[in-house]
């Protein structure tokens, strides 16, 4: 059985609004419709969709925190919304605009607090503690309140918090938000390693897109609620019918290029983008050029992503 | 103990605002000269106004100075947490973890009001014994009385505050009722006069409401107006109204709890 199983899963909210003097009217907002996807144990998977398209409401709904309106959901063979707490141990939640710290507590207390609550064996405690501060490089800021800490200090000190209890299932939303390239690049190898030592199975939400190409082998895209794509990140690609662009730079300014296998985009001056499918090899479209033109650059960028996903959410609206 | 440990926590964050603190008991030892003089004006006008005589009526003012911040009689202390956590939305982050949200306030709440018990409690009192005529409770029973029945009022307070803070579920901001539930706190609590002053039904009444239990119990059982099984009545007071309080806590609770993960929030 999948670590993670959700089925046809629903969720619709009640909007009640002012509608004149003491009148209201009710209308409904889905939130998550028809969604179905299942996880195993170590993967990887990122959770992406544009704002408002019901991630957050989906982590809510599989950290037990709210109801599904209707359609089935298991994460670790629990119902979580009404094993709620018993999830809570097995399961870790990093929020990139929330702490699961105190403000006011050196980050050591807030760990200890955090040892208390989940009960965590001493010796494994320590365990992991030390490996988490070895690995994080935190062991200066111990003893600093939380409230001190930069931001990328409080996300290392916040994603230790939720790994002490050595939770099956780690969810980050948006962890990376705010930090800067350096701490960006620490913290995705951290939970690259974790991933691999301890199989944690990680769900990321997140709008940097680079996370997803560092870390996902997969990822769902969501948008009105529902799974518009569900595979890997190479498949994606596939599906947008991305391409590839040649930046060809001429001696002169001249007409439009035209060779087989390749359409101009854009011209700006000498200067001329052309664009050809993904799959097919870039070598006969630069040769063409090269044979036919007065070239005096050429450069060839790869398709982006991020584009990508813009397609899907365009086509999916 | 998790609960011992927020306790400690609370307590240990409290004192790290010692300026706050000196210029708290400045602030009760003034307020307690001034009522402490308006009082023996009117106990010389009427000497036994209440059952009382002037040195039991001075102490009572010095002792609501002491109680006042002990037990968070306007509000204040971790409730407060809770409602600007609830505002934030941060409550989220407490409703993920495996603990009880009451318990755990509660006990974070206990060690706010032990560092204010022993600042703001004991330093102006001191500073009352040093300038007026203060008396002193006349029998061990009656001091350990008063010892047990801090803590009782603390939790009475807190429940109440606690269930204040919760009206944040559905009003997102639980000021209006904070300010409300503080001015119903000081008048009912004996804070502003004391509550044997109060005629007829509207006395009768002030005794029933829990706020009694905050201040006007606990000096009484000092002044040694309870005694033998009276004190034991009193003491039951104040436990009967913190257990019903606390369940009514729990229920709200697990209500808004309910809201928020039926209704969304």
């Amino acid at each position: 059985m999948p670590l993670i199983d959700v089925s046809g899963l629903e969720r619709t909210f009640v909007v009640r609004r002012r509608a004149g003097f003491m009148r209201r009217t009710r209308s409904e907002v889905r939130a998550v419709h028809d969604l179905t996807f299942s996880v195993e144990t170590g993967e990887m998977v990122g959770y992406i969709g544009p704002n408002g398209a019901g991630k957050s409401t989906t982590i809510k709904m599989l950290t037990g925190i709210l109801v599904p309106t209707a359609g089935s959901l298991r994460v670790a063979g629990l119902d979580p919304s009404r094993q709620r707490t018993e999830l809570a141990q097995r399961i870790g939640v990093v929020f990139g605009q929330r702490t699961t710290l105190w403000w006011d507590l050196p980050l050591r207390d807030s760990f200890e607090l955090l040892r208390k609550i989940y009960r965590i064996p001493d010796a494994r405690y320590r365990e992991n503690l030390d490996r988490f501060v070895e690995l994080l490089d935190l062991g200066d800021q111990l003893d600093t309140p939380v409230r001190q800490l930069s931001l990328g200090q409080r996300m290392r000190g916040d994603i230790t918090a939720a790994l002490l209890h050595d939770p099956e299932i780690l969810y980050l939303d948006e962890p990376t938000i705010g930090l800067d390239v350096v701490s960006k690049g620490r913290l995705r190898e951290f939970l690259r390693a974790l991933n691999a030592e301890r199989s944690t199975t990680l769900l990321l939400t997140t709008h940097d897109l680079q996370d997803i190409e560092a870390l996902c082998d997969r990822v769902i895209v969501i948008d009105h609620g529902t799974s518009v794509y569900d595979g890997s990140l190479a498949g994606l690609h596939a599906q947008g019918g991305s391409s590839r662009t040649l930046v060809v730079d001429l001696v002169d300014e001249g007409p439009p290029i035209d060779v087989p296998g390749a359409r101009v985009k854009k011209v700006e001056g000498p200067r001329q983008w052309l664009s050809f499918p993904t799959e097919a090899s870039a070598a006969p479209v630069v040769a063409a050029v090269a044979a036919s033109y007065d070239v005096a650059d050429l450069s060839i960028q790869e398709p982006d992503i991020e584009d990508v996903i813009r397609d899907l959410y365009s086509r999916g609206a | 103990m998790l609960h011992v440990a927020v306790a400690s926590r609370a307590f240990r964050r409290y004192s790290t605002y010692r300026a706050a603190t000196v210029a708290g008991v400045f602030t009760n030892s003034v307020f307690g000269v001034i009522y402490s003089f308006a009082y023996l004006a009117l106990w010389k006008a009427n000497p036994d106004a209440g059952g009382y005589d002037a040195v039991d009526a001075v102490t009572f003012v010095w002792l609501g100075q002491a109680l006042l911040m002990t037990v968070a009689l306007w509000g204040g202390g971790a409730t407060d947490d809770l409602a600007e956590r609830i505002r934030t939305g941060d409550v989220a982050i407490d409703l993920y973890r495996p603990v009880d949200l009451v318990g755990w306030y509660l006990a974070s709440d206990l060690g706010r009001a032990a560092y204010h018990f022993l600042t703001r409690g004991l330093a102006p009192t001191v500073i009352g014994l040093l300038l007026f005529d203060i008396a002193l409770p006349d029998s061990p029973a009656a001091a350990l009385g008063f010892a047990l029945s801090i803590p009782l009022a603390v939790v009475v307070s807190f429940a109440i505050r606690f269930l204040v803070a919760s009206t944040a579920f559905w009003l997102l901001d639980a000021s209006g009722p904070r300010i409300l539930t503080g001015a119903l706190a000081i008048f009912f609590s004996g804070m502003s006069l004391p509550l044997v002053l109060f005629p007829g039904w509207l006395g009768g009444l002030a005794e029933a409401l829990p706020f009694s239990a905050m201040i006007q119990v606990p000096n009484d059982i000092w002044l040694g107006r309870h005694t033998g099984l009276d004190l034991v009545g009193a003491l039951a007071f104040q436990a009967g109204w913190a257990l019903a309080l606390l369940l009514a806590c729990r229920f709200v609770l697990a209500l808004a709890t309910r809201k928020l993960v039926v209704q969304g929030g």
